[in-house]
């Protein structure tokens, strides 16, 4: 049996390359690389406070929000006049544009076809989040 | 060094309430996995006298008549809405320790006297983002610290928060805590801490520590000194990674056929294999357990569990399925009624640093990179979208949930309407 000698290895520092040697040209877009477009960053702001809830019917046609939409609500968002938000009325939750006005708050729907809700005292009024944005699924 | 501690108030029936506000202000009661027992009970229903772990099946028309709502788990919603709740914690504490699915300890280091107020801002700020009502104590000790949270949620006028400062209130607050209701004190010791004249979390504290390491060890002892307020346990990294992963269910139905059983095994074993490669684990051992029911008097009585050892640890799903078939080969007799089947995976090693053998070596890189790809898939899809062929398609085993609500933040299909 023949025992090879041991061998002295040394370490060498290899410089790092951003672009690997292989053989053919470097990417011209090498550096200038980007992350692709995330629609999360777009959609959401903040994780913890946004939830997703379909728009029903047509009464907020007018704002741009149509029957089957995805509405983007954010929990954390401070609603002022002339918010869309998802609100509890009575008990129930609809998504109407909020206004408040010299003391008078009423809910607005973006659509003639139906009347304004205004919110007294008597009434059970809570509002559920905001919603910033809205996406439309042009084909399913 | 101050110590808090979150405890989401009734989580689950919260969770619920959340996407159903037709639920406020009524008694609600959630059911464990396979609508099994209460699991969860809102104030009102508490107030009804529905008690923990009550069995639905007993207690169905009853509690129908008293106008008491019935929730499946929704383990989904449940799940998605507490790791909210952790990531505001995360976000606005300097260092959390996850305790449950609906507490976590908070370290209020740092904050010089504004913890109270903290605590109150923490308090209102994941129930305007969430919608989760949370009760926080705030004390000296982890052990306090689960005290404290027991009187805030029993004292109303605290709003949610108690500080147990001074040694007054918290003197107060400890006479009233039975010694079994103390964390970490179990029945029978408690029975030997009364005999010796130590009834109360108070006479706990009193109490001299050589007499507490006598009878209950460090451990015990450890517990009086947290409640004389000296931190001697630490909050622990979050990301401590598990002992050993289990993974089983009662059945929707009694099981007889092996191939069902196997299945079922099959199904464990490839969720608790997603989990372990979430945490660039791999398994050493896997035990498979299965047995009949003991409140099915009438049936023949069985149960066994076997374990196998594999050459190499692993986290590939097939490998593992493999190993508890090979189990369940052992210990399955026919003619038995199951209601119940598990796993456990267990003799963790980190991914990559298995022990191999000459002629075994660990999973290869294929290996890896298809349970890669599979669990990416179903975490884009959904979970089950890519399944191994030996769980099955169609589960006549799987659990019931007759009143399981929509998956309002984590299915697309399940979105709340609003109109």
């Amino acid at each position: 049996m023949r025992v090879h000698d041991v061998e002295k290895r040394t370490n060498l520092a290899v410089p790092l390359m951003a672009a690997p040697v292989a053989a053919g040209f470097p990417s011209p877009a090498e550096e200038h690389e980007d992350r692709p477009l995330d629609f999360n960053e777009l959609l959401v702001k903040n994780p913890a406070s946004t939830f997703a809830v379909k728009a029903q019917g047509d009464s907020m046609v007018g704002a741009g929000i149509h029957d089957g939409d995805i509405c983007v609500v954010d929990r954390s968002l401070k609603p002022v006049d002339g918010s869309v938000i998802v609100a509890l009325v009575n008990g129930e939750f609809t998504m109407k544009r909020l206004r408040m006005k010299a003391g008078r708050v009423w809910l607005k729907p973006e659509n003639s076809n139906y009347p304004d809700i205004p919110i007294t005292e008597g009434t059970e009024f809570e509002i559920w989040g905001v919603i910033p944005k809205s996406v439309r699924m042009h084909t399913a | 060094m101050m110590v808090g501690l979150v405890d989401c108030n009734n989580f689950y029936v919260s969770c619920e309430r959340l996407f159903q506000p037709q639920l406020r202000g009524r008694p609600v009661v959630v059911l464990s996995n396979n609508d099994g027992c209460a699991v969860a009970r809102s104030e009102e229903a508490k107030q009804l006298g529905v008690k923990m772990g009550a069995p639905w099946h007993l207690h169905r028309a009853a509690w129908k008549q008293a106008g008491v709502t019935v929730r499946s788990s929704n383990y989904a919603l449940y799940g998605d809405l507490s790791n909210r709740v952790m990531s505001i914690l995360r976000m606005l504490t300097p260092g959390i320790e996850v305790y449950s699915i609906d507490e976590a300890f908070i370290d209020f280091g740092g904050m010089g006297g504004r913890e109270e107020q903290v605590a109150r801002e923490l308090r209102a700020t994941i129930l305007q983002w969430t919608g989760i009502p949370v009760s926080i104590g705030i004390v000296p000790t982890k052990t306090l610290a689960k005290v404290a949270n027991r009187s805030a949620k029993k004292v109303p006028v605290s709003g949610g928060v108690r500080v147990l400062l001074t040694d007054e209130v918290q003197q107060q607050v400890l006479s009233k805590l039975e010694v079994e209701d103390i964390w970490g004190v179990a029945t029978r010791l408690g029975r030997r801490l009364r005999a010796l004249g130590i009834a109360t979390a108070a006479d706990m504290r009193n109490a001299a520590p050589e007499a507490l390491r006598k009878e209950g060890g460090v451990v015990l002892e450890r517990i009086g000194r947290e409640l004389r307020g000296e931190r001697c346990l630490q909050l622990d990294d979050a990301t401590r990674s598990a002992k050993s992963i289990m993974a089983s269910r009662s059945f929707g139905r009694p099981v007889t056929e092996r191939s069902e059983l196997e299945q079922a095994v099959a199904s464990f074993v490839s969720r608790a294999a997603e989990k372990l490669r979430r945490q660039h684990l791999t398994a050493g051992t896997v035990t498979t357990f299965i047995h009949t029911s003991p409140f099915r008097p009438t049936d023949r009585q069985y149960g066994a569990s076997a374990l196998v050892r594999l050459c190499v640890a692993s986290s590939n799903t097939p490998k593992l399925i493999q190993a508890a078939l090979q189990a369940l080969r052992e210990i399955y007799r026919p003619g038995f009624r199951y209601v119940k089947a598990g796993i456990l995976l267990d003799a963790f090693e980190p991914a990559g640093e298995e022990q191999t053998h000459l002629w075994a070596g660990g999973d290869s890189e294929n290996e890896r990179g298809l349970m890669a790809t599979m669990d990416r898939v179903n975490r884009i899809w959904g979970r089950g979208t890519l399944n191994m062929a030996a769980c099955g398609v169609r589960n006549g085993w799987s659990m019931r949930a007759e009143h399981l609500s929509p998956r309002y933040t984590t299915r697309w299909q399940d979105l709340l309407h609003v109109a």
